[in-house]
C-alpha cells in the first residue's frame, strides 16, 4: 500500500520540509480561502494560536470571525459546531485535549456521530474534531491519554491520527471536505511545538500544493519479513528506532494505521501472512481496545498464518505524572525490541 | 394584533396535535394489553405524549418559516406539527416504517425533517447547543433566519442548556429558548428541582430578556414569542420564554403516575388551552362553524395520516447497515453478523 499513499503531486510540486503543525494549519489555511463554509471555532484557538499550535497564525489571515475564540463550555460550541454542520458549514471544532471529551461527550457521540444515521441520512454532519492527545511529558492522568479505542468505538465517526507532516496535511484536507463528521486527533509529541521537542520523524518534506489522503489506507513505514509491528502516532517513531535498533538481527516490518475508522485491515493482513508474527504497539489502554482489535482482525483473517503474537500497551490504570512513573507506562523502544525479540523466540 | 387567519391557522395546529396524540394513544395501546409489553404493538417503544403543551407550540412557530430551525425534545410531536414537519412520514415514522422520515431508524424522540429544519434528540437539553449553531450559521451567512430550541423545565438545570444560554448571549445569536413548564420531570416536581421560582430566570445569570407566560394561551404566548423572535432576526440576541402548560398524559405511555398527588392530573385536564382558544376564536368573531369546519378537517388529516402509515412496508432487516456514513468509506463495513457477512461483500 505503501506506494499508492504517496502524495500524487510529490513529484510536480515544490517540497518544503515542515513540522506537523504547520502542515495542519495550511492545509485548514487553504481549505478556508477555497470554502466561506470552513470556520474554526475552539478554546484559544484565535490569539493563542492553539495551545498545540494547530490554529498558530489564522487569526491574521481570517479574522475573529472566521477563527472564533470560544468559552470554555465543550458541551456548548461542539454541540454548536453540530447545529452549524447540519446546517450546512464546514466547522473545525478543537477539543484542546481528548482527555476533555466527558465534558461535551453528549454531543460528541449521541449527536455528531448519530444524527446522520437516526435521520436515515436526510441530515449531515460534515464537521472536524479536531483534538490532542497523548503523553510523555508528565501531565498526569487527565491530560495525557489517547482514548483511541473510545472514539473509534463508537459508531459514526471517522477517526484518523496523522504520525507525520505529509500525512496531517493530507488527512486535514480529506477531513474538512469529508461529508462525514471526522474526529482528527493528533499526538501533541508530534507537533513540532517549541515548549515541547519533537522527534526527528514527524517533520518531513511536504508538498506545497494541496492533496488528500484517503482514508482507509494504512502506510507501511518499513518493510520486513519476519515481524509485523502495527502501531500509530508517536509509536511509529519509537517502532522505527526500534526496527533500526534490531537491523541484521530481526527484519521487522512497521505499519502505520493513520485511520482508525475506517481501518485498513487488508494490509495488516498481507503483512501478517508475510511474517507470521504480529506486535501490536500502543499509547491507550490495554483492555477492551485498539490493540484488541487489531489481534482479533488478524486472527480471523490469518489466523492459519500467525504463530505469534503479543502487545505492548498502556496498563490498565491511570497514567501517572513523576517521571520514572510516566516512562514505565508508556511503551518505550526497548520495551518494542523486546516484544519483536519475544515473537521471534 | 393577531389576524384571523393566524389565529384559526393555530388553532388547527393546536386540534390536530391534540387528536394526533389520542388517536396515538390508542395506536399505541393496541397490541399490549392485557398484559403490557413496551415493545408489542403497532407503535414499539417508548412514547411521550404532549397534550396539554400544544399553545407552546402554536404561539411560537406561527412566527417561522421553513428556513428557521427548530429544535425539539423527547415530547416533540406538538412542536413538529405547528413546525409543518410533514405528517404522513412523520406518523410512517413512528410507525416504524421504511417510508417514515428518517426510514424508520429515529422514531418518535428523533424526527428529522430537513425541508422545515426539524430536528429531534433524546437527550435532555442537548437540542439546545444544535440550535445555536443553527443560528450560528444563520449569522455567518447574513441570513435572518433564527433558531428555537424547545425543553421542558426538567431541563434547565443542564449544563447543555446553561452553556446554550451563554454562548447564544456571548455570541448574541438569533436563537430563542422555550421552556415548557409542565410541573414534572417524570416523577420529579418542579419545586424540588431548582429554588428558583420561573426558569425563566436563568436568563438573568445572562443578561438576556427572560420572559415568562403565566398560563397556556397560544396568543399570549403568540404575543411574547413574536417579539423575541422579532428581536433575534434584527441581530439583537438570543431570548428565554417560559410557557406554562399542562402534562394530561403520564410522562410516557405506560406510566402509572403513581407519584401524582391524588386531583392533579384533573386540575391539569381542566386548565385546557384548546378550549380556551375557542373561545378566543368566538370573541374574535369567528363562527361556530368554521371552528368546527377546522376541526374537522384537522381530525381527518390526522387519520388519513395515520392510516397511510400503517399501509407503508417495514424496513427490509439489511436498511440496519446503511445510513452509518453520508460518504461511507472504501472497504468500509458496519461488521455484521457473520451469517449477513457473505451479502454484505464481507466483515473487513
Amino acid at each position: 500500500m505503501a506506494e499508492a499513499d504517496e502524495p500524487e503531486t510529490a513529484e510536480t510540486t515544490d517540497e518544503r520540509e515542515t513540522t506537523m503543525s504547520r502542515a495542519m494549519v495550511s492545509a485548514i489555511a487553504s481549505e478556508m480561502r477555497d470554502s466561506d463554509d470552513v470556520f474554526v471555532m475552539g478554546e484559544d484557538v484565535a490569539d493563542y494560536g492553539g495551545i498545540f499550535d494547530s490554529t498558530d497564525g489564522l487569526l491574521d489571515e481570517f479574522g475573529r470571525e472566521k477563527i472564533m475564540d470560544v468559552p470554555i463550555s465543550e458541551t456548548g460550541f461542539i454541540g454548536a459546531a453540530v447545529g452549524a454542520a447540519q446546517a450546512g458549514m464546514r466547522p473545525i471544532a478543537e477539543l484542546m485535549f481528548a482527555d476533555f471529551f466527558g465534558v461535551g461527550m453528549d454531543q460528541i457521540y449521541n449527536q455528531m456521530a448519530k444524527n446522520t444515521y437516526m435521520s436515515g441520512s436526510t441530515v449531515n454532519v460534515p464537521m472536524v474534531l479536531m483534538t490532542a492527545v497523548g503523553g510523555t511529558y508528565n501531565d498526569a492522568a487527565q491530560h495525557s491519554q489517547t482514548l483511541y479505542g473510545t472514539f473509534a468505538h463508537l459508531p459514526g465517526m471517522k477517526v484518523v491520527v496523522p504520525s507525520t507532516a505529509a500525512d496531517a496535511k493530507g488527512l486535514m484536507h480529506t477531513a474538512i471536505r469529508d461529508d462525514d463528521p471526522v474526529v482528527y486527533m493528533f499526538h501533541k509529541r508530534l507537533m513540532g511545538i517549541g515548549w515541547m521537542p519533537a522527534p526527528d520523524g514527524p517533520k518531513t518534506s511536504v508538498p506545497e500544493d494541496d492533496y488528500t489522503i484517503d482514508f482507509g489506507e494504512a502506510d507501511v513505514k518499513r518493510e520486513g519479513d519476519d515481524v509485523t509491528v502495527v502501531t500509530l502516532g508517536l509509536h511509529v517513531h519509537r517502532a522505527l528506532e526500534a526496527a533500526a535498533d534490531l537491523t541484521g538481527e530481526i527484519d521487522v516490518e512497521v505499519i502505520d494505521l493513520r485511520t482508525l475508522v475506517p481501518l485498513d485491515t487488508e494490509t495488516v493482513l498481507e503483512s501478517v501472512r508475510k511474517t507470521g508474527r504480529l506486535v501490536v504497539i500502543d499509547e491507550d489502554y490495554h483492555s477492551f481496545g485498539l490493540s484488541g482489535e487489531i489481534i482479533a482482525r488478524a486472527t480471523e483473517g490469518a489466523l492459519a498464518d500467525l504463530s505469534a503474537v503479543r502487545r505492548v500497551t498502556m496498563p490498565d490504570a491511570p497514567i501517572p505524572y513523576a517521571r520514572p512513573l510516566e516512562q514505565a507506562v508508556n511503551p518505550g523502544r526497548e520495551d518494542i525490541i523486546e516484544a519483536v525479540q519475544a515473537v521471534t523466540e | 394584533m393577531i389576524s384571523d387567519t393566524e389565529l384559526q391557522e393555530m388553532y388547527g395546529w393546536m386540534v390536530t396535535a391534540r387528536y394526533y396524540e389520542e388517536r396515538l394513544q390508542e395506536e399505541y395501546l393496541e397490541g399490549k394489553q392485557p398484559a403490557f409489553d413496551i415493545s408489542a404493538g403497532p407503535i414499539p417503544g417508548e412514547l411521550h405524549l404532549a397534550a396539554g403543551q400544544e399553545a407552546a407550540a402554536a404561539g411560537v412557530c406561527s412566527h417561522l418559516d421553513d428556513a428557521d430551525t427548530v429544535t425539539a425534545p423527547h415530547r416533540p410531536h406538538h412542536v413538529a406539527i405547528a413546525k409543518g414537519v410533514d405528517l404522513e412520514r412523520m406518523t410512517a415514522e413512528i410507525f416504524g416504517r421504511r417510508t417514515g422520515l428518517c426510514k424508520g431508524k429515529g422514531g418518535h424522540m428523533h424526527l428529522f425533517d430537513s425541508a422545515v429544519n426539524f430536528a429531534g434528540s433524546g437527550i435532555i437539553a442537548e437540542g439546545c447547543p444544535p440550535a445555536v449553531g443553527a443560528a450560528l450559521a444563520a449569522k455567518k451567512r447574513g441570513e435572518d433566519s433564527v433558531a428555537v430550541a424547545y425543553l421542558g423545565e426538567g431541563a434547565i438545570s443542564q449544563g447543555g442548556f446553561l452553556e446554550s444560554l451563554n454562548l447564544a448571549s456571548v455570541q448574541n445569536l438569533p436563537v430563542l429558548f422555550v421552556i415548557e413548564d409542565n410541573d414534572w420531570a417524570i416523577s420529579m416536581p418542579k419545586e424540588r428541582v431548582t429554588d428558583i421560582r420561573n426558569g425563566s430566570q436563568r436568563a438573568d445569570g445572562f443578561d438576556m430578556p427572560g420572559k415568562r407566560v403565566d398560563y397556556d394561551d397560544a396568543c399570549a404566548v403568540y404575543e411574547a414569542a413574536g417579539e423575541a423572535i422579532g428581536r433575534a432576526r434584527d441581530g439583537n440576541g438570543p431570548t428565554l420564554l417560559e410557557v406554562q402548560v399542562h402534562r394530561r398524559m403520564g410522562h410516557f405511555m405506560g406510566d402509572a403516575e403513581g407519584y401524582r398527588p391524588e386531583g392533579d392530573s384533573e386540575r391539569a385536564k381542566r386548565r385546557d388551552s384548546i378550549e380556551r382558544m375557542e373561545t378566543t376564536l368566538q370573541k374574535a368573531g369567528i363562527d361556530d362553524d368554521t371552528i368546527g369546519d377546522i376541526r374537522d378537517r384537522s381530525h381527518q388529516r390526522v387519520d388519513d395520516a395515520i392510516e397511510w402509515a400503517k399501509d407503508q412496508p417495514e424496513p427490509e432487516p439489511d436498511e440496519a447497515y446503511d445510513d452509518v456514513f453520508t460518504n461511507p468509506p472504501a472497504g468500509w463495513t458496519p461488521n455484521t453478523k457473520p451469517e449477513q457477512a457473505e451479502s454484505t461483500g464481507g466483515d473487513d
